[in-house]
């Protein structure tokens, strides 16, 4: 933590990378919520 | 001298009222329509359990103080876990947004459930951002002095001041959560209310209010 974060630029944006993995987590399992079959669901 | 009748006592019209609106078969139901048997359904529920964590912690360490919880083991555990608990209650928060948005949740009369859900979340950052000040390190002192001057230049900065630290940390323990407590109960109780979206497919069957009570054309057992 004692350190300076890592940060990406592109163009105008810049995000830190530790932010950038967070929403790619949010999308991949909204992604999967989306696709994975719930338990005991009949269809 | 008689006892009066329940209808002219104003707890009973009181309760009267609150049962008509709130019926208890709806707000705890044991059956739900099949649809909601879906992994993007469960999203809502783990963003309240995460809140649940996020205030119990946050109780502690308001009732423990700062010396407690940078200076001991179990008070930089309880901290951590406030943290942790928040950053879960976004992620989950983010996730249900998504899925409500793109089901279109406010359809079949849920606009209100809607609009207190968005209010809810844009409280959730206001509440996120006065406990990134009051952490009392170089992040917070960043943070306000930045946010200073975007409050400033749209403002609102008359209001409130996010250097004050007092200011900051009242907003954080006591205002922000009675207000965010207020609209997340408003929302789950909307909810019940009118019940859980249904996707596209079943749009005929859901937009007509339900009437209370009224059978689902498919359900399952909650928990089943």
């Amino acid at each position: 933590m004692n350190h300076p974060g890592v940060y990406l630029h592109w163009g105008v944006i810049q995000i830190s990378l530790a932010n950038l993995v967070v929403i790619g987590l949010m999308i991949a399992v909204f992604i999967i919520a989306l696709f994975v079959p719930f338990p005991g669901r009949k269809r | 001298m008689s006892a009066p009748t329940g209808n002219r006592m104003w707890t009973a019209r009181l309760r009267n009222r609150a049962v008509a609106a709130l019926p208890p078969e709806q707000l705890l139901p044991d059956r739900q329509p099949a649809y909601v048997s879906s992994w993007i359904y469960v999203f809502g529920v783990l963003t309240l359990a995460a809140l649940l964590i996020v205030l119990t912690s946050g109780a502690v360490l308001a009732l423990e103080g700062p010396q407690w919880y940078h200076g001991s083991p179990v008070g930089h555990f309880v901290n951590s876990l406030h943290l942790w608990s928040v950053e879960l209650f976004f992620f989950t928060m983010v996730i249900h947004l998504w899925g409500k948005f793109f089901m279109a949740a406010w359809r079949g009369k849920r606009a209100l459930t809607w609009v207190t859900g968005a209010v809810a979340f844009l409280g959730s950052i206001a509440t996120a951002f006065t406990g990134y000040l009051v952490q009392s390190n170089f992040d917070s002192q960043w943070i306000s002095t930045q946010a200073k001057d975007g409050l400033n230049s749209v403002g609102v900065g008359a209001w409130f001041n996010v250097l004050n630290y007092g200011q900051m940390l009242l907003f954080h323990v006591v205002l922000f959560p009675l207000v965010l407590g207020v609209l997340v109960v408003w929302h789950v109780l909307l909810v019940r209310r009118r019940g859980v979206v249904p996707p596209f497919a079943d749009r005929e069957q859901a937009d007509p209010e339900p009437e209370p009570g009224a059978p689902q054309p498919s359900t399952v057992e909650v928990g089943s």
